[in-house]
């Protein structure tokens, strides 16, 4: 039983990260004041890009780095559309998403049927063979390590360093920023590239750790997810963590649940559950009007026209 | 008065010869200005007469097309805000560059590109202190109010040991007691060292507080004066040419039938940095002018929040108007019973900055001026309502189809107080209704008040601006930390101690 429990809670992990990638990168895009909506379309062409990478290449690192790559690439598209042409944000977003689902099953078709036995595990000898405690805190691959050192990192970016500041202004106050001489437009080109890149990784980590192959449109809307947390978790990189970690947890234990087979509940609405808990939760824990005030970047996906 | 600062023959700023042309019209034309260390320079003129565009030139925000600025004698190029400050320009705007949902401290950091650090926050803390501009460095910028977001302007520009300081408007939020406490940062400011340049439309405190003036009209240098000398009518005529008309004498015109009553109006803070509005009982008679005073920040948004009818106030309160309980009713509801208001901001309260003044018309008088027939817009109607404003308050614009951002606020506020007052509403609530406005437009709102006031309306004006509300009001109140003090007879009190109630004391009995 305590082995069940503990494999559970190993897939929970690997079903959170991915979200916690492509979220914790959203959501300084959207603190720059920028809201893309083509999450789903990068993590889709950053799985196939890294899968793709991987396959020729055989290279883990390469297949991570390539995927990552395309969604900055991707962004690219995004940024110069939405800050050079100033096209709408949410026009454009959408666009990249379907762009991004077309142009991954194209690249993907030979990739379809192709194994790949997954990213190493980091194995640490003496620590990884400590019963139970062993196995959930080590024994991971890099990524998942990763992801959580990337949410205390831009944690403490936004919070504590002065180039995180000018990102929140700007995203706070697009001319105020402005006219106390800040670039607008390239603080938000780096926070979008950040984002794109950050996206690609979560798609690498579908295609090469969460389910190691390439099937066409396998984000299965955690792009959209992903968008959603920002907003629920009101902009806060630790209540992305944990919504992430919530939905990845309820998403795995209903799939355990439908699978028992002693649970007579449809499995439609099984299936439903962890979208509706996720933001339930996060609605009830961001009710404080003000702490949305002071996270909220007032200036999200309004075109900037400098005057000057 | 002879001025004492020490003064070498070259001045600190000169401005020679400055034009600017904005299409359709000549902002500023060859305009001088020279300014010495440690003179304190006042820049007078109404609306529209090209004090902004002179000082944006100044700081760096324009650049003129013709003339130039010497700065110590130097011939300078101020390509940039921070050009400007790199030579030791500091400026506090009319309109703030302020980020809401950012601290104080983190928006001090931004303009001074300083880290937002302990020592930065001390230095915060021993400015506001030394100079008198209470301010908690941690507060979000969000919660506070104009006055208190001026407070952060001014405690940046300190911070930069600026040589000289431009001050747009700076009292216009002020108590008198803020007010008496700025000039005296001002003149310690000036003794050492330090040139302000003072924009202002408040002629007793150009008097009392500045070395020189420079007059503008109509983009042109109209005189040099020294205010000392002149008399605040002189300055007046100076500014306004030949458009001045004296105050006219108050003559109540209050009959004893009230027409809106507040009583025990609670309303609990939705934060814990929002003020709650505690038991507020009010009586407003026909025909009467009724002024709350109150420092910003205590409670009068509330205020007009809930007599509007935008927020909703705890059980047990009552609004009543013209008999008709509207306690638990919509604002809209509220307007056709006869009760308008015209709130504090301006844009994005009052009116929509993206939306035409045609438009913004339509948002609060679409019903009291029947502009909608079977749930259509009569654009025609409103647009009509929206002429008729901009005619009878004189609105400097391009037409009832300019957007509201591109107005200048003494203009928007003209337009805005003018919506209201010609839907001839039975209640106005008006919140700091000559913010910002220059002299004349001030005197036009003031008399339109009266007018409404006479023709039988009653009128509630909240605002900062003690002098005015003194002038204007036939009794007074104030508000402090969300509660309302008893109401006095204006005639029957002092300005000193209407400070006293602003400052939450009671007044003696024999009063």
């Amino acid at each position: 039983m305590n082995e069940t429990i503990l494999l559970a809670i190993l897939t929970i992990i690997t079903a959170a990260t991915p979200l916690v990638f492509a979220a914790i990168g959203e959501l300084v895009v959207e603190k720059s004041g920028v809201l893309n909506l083509g999450v789903e379309g990068m993590m889709l062409v950053g799985a196939v890009s890294s899968f793709t990478a991987v396959h020729v290449t055989g290279s883990a690192s390469l297949g991570v780095l390539a995927g990552m790559f395309a969604g900055v690439m991707l962004a690219l598209i995004f940024a110069f559309l939405t800050l050079n042409l100033q096209s709408s944000q949410v026009a454009t977003g959408l666009a990249l998403t379907i762009f991004g689902i077309g142009v991954s099953a194209l690249i993907g078709q030979p990739l379809i049927g192709v194994a790949y036995e997954g990213l190493p595990k980091v194995q640490i000898p003496v620590l990884s063979d400590i019963p139970v405690l062993g196995r959930l805190f080590f024994g991971h691959d890099i990524l998942v390590y990763c992801s959580i050192a990337l949410v205390i990192a831009v944690s403490w970016f936004l919070k504590r360093t002065r180039a995180g500041l000018i990102l929140r202004a700007v995203g706070d106050s697009h001319d105020a920023a402005h006219a106390l001489g800040y670039p607008v437009i390239r603080v938000r080109y780096l926070a979008t590239l950040f984002g794109g890149g950050c996206a690609g990784l979560a798609g690498a980590y579908l295609s090469m750790a969460y389910a190691p192959m390439w099937v066409e449109n396998m984000s299965a809307g955690r792009g959209w997810i992903a968008l959603a947390l920002v907003v629920f978790a009101s902009w806060q990189p630790s209540r992305v963590l944990f919504g992430a970690y919530l939905f990845g947890g309820i998403s795995i234990l209903q799939l355990h649940a439908q699978a028992s087979g002693t649970i007579n509940i449809p499995s439609q609405l099984m299936s439903m559950l962890p979208y509706l808990a996720t933001i339930i939760v996060l609605v009830l824990i961001s009710r404080d009007q003000g702490r949305i005030r002071r996270n909220a970047p007032a200036s999200i996906g309004k075109a900037f026209h400098p005057t000057t | 008065m002879s001025v004492s600062a020490p003064r070498s023959d070259t001045q600190l700023v000169s401005m020679q010869a400055i034009s600017k042309q904005y299409p359709g019209c000549l902002a500023n034309d060859a305009v001088d200005l020279n300014l010495g260390a440690g003179e304190i320079h006042a820049l007078l003129g109404e609306n529209g007469a090209g004090k902004s565009t002179l000082v944006k030139i100044l700081y760096g925000l324009l650049q003129c097309d013709s003339g130039h600025i010497e700065w110590n004698g130097e011939r300078v190029n101020i390509a940039s805000p921070a050009v400007a400050r790199d030579l030791g320009i500091a400026m506090v705007f009319q309109h703030f560059s302020l980020f809401d949902s950012l601290t104080v401290l983190e928006n001090i950091a931004l303009g001074m590109a300083v880290d937002a650090d302990a020592t930065l926050h001390l230095r915060i803390r021993e400015v506001s202190e030394r100079y008198g501009l209470p301010l908690d460095p941690d507060r979000s910028v969000y919660t506070l109010s104009v006055g208190e977001r001026q407070r952060i302007e001014i405690v940046r520009c300190l911070l930069q040991d600026p040589r000289l300081l431009i001050m747009d408007e700076p009292t216009s939020v002020l108590t008198p007691q803020e007010v008496n406490e700025l000039f005296v940062t001002l003149k310690r400011l000036a003794s050492e060292g330090v040139a302000i340049l003072y924009i202002s439309h408040k002629l007793d405190e150009i008097k009392a507080l500045c070395d020189k003036a420079t007059i503008l009209r109509d983009g042109k240098r109209v005189a040099s004066a020294d205010p000392a000398v002149e008399s605040a009518r002189s300055l007046a005529a100076l500014m306004m040419g030949d458009e001045l008309s004296d105050v006219e004498p108050r003559s109540s015109s209050a009959i004893d039938t009230a027409i809106m009553q507040l009583s025990k109006l609670n309303y609990p803070a939705s934060d814990s940095t929002g003020i709650s509005i505690q038991d507020v009982n009010l009586e407003l008679k026909q025909g009467e002018l009724l002024g709350i005073a109150g420092v910003a920040g205590n409670g009068q948004d509330e205020l007009l929040r809930l007599i509007a009818g935008e927020v909703m106030p705890s059980g047990g309160s009552s609004i009543v108007v013209k008999g008709l309980d509207i306690t638990n009713s919509g604002a809209g509801v509220r307007r056709t019973q006869g009760l308008c208001c015209v709130p504090e901001e301006r844009l994005g309260h009052a009116a929509v900055p993206s939306m035409s003044l045609t438009e913004n018309v339509l948002l609060t008088a679409h019903h009291r001026m029947s502009m909608t027939s079977l749930g259509l817009v009569s654009k025609a109607a409103s647009r009509r309502f929206a002429n008729e404003i901009i005619e009878k308050f004189n609105v400097q614009c391009s037409g009832p189809d300019a957007m509201a951002s591109s107005l200048s606020g003494g203009n928007l506020q003209k337009f805005i107080v003018g919506r209201e007052i010609l839907q001839n509403p039975d209640v106005l609530v008006v919140s700091q209704p000559t913010w910002g406005v220059d002299a004349g437009a001030a005197a036009a709102i003031h008399k339109a008040l009266r007018a409404l006031a006479a023709s039988g309306s009653a009128v509630l004006v909240i605002s900062q601006d003690l002098d005015e509300l003194m002038q204007l009001c036939d009794r007074i109140s104030a508000l402090c930390a969300g509660r309302l003090s008893q109401t006095y007879p204006t005639s029957e009190v002092t300005v000193q101690q209407v400070g006293l109630l602003m400052g939450g004391a009671a007044l003696e009995a024999s009063t």
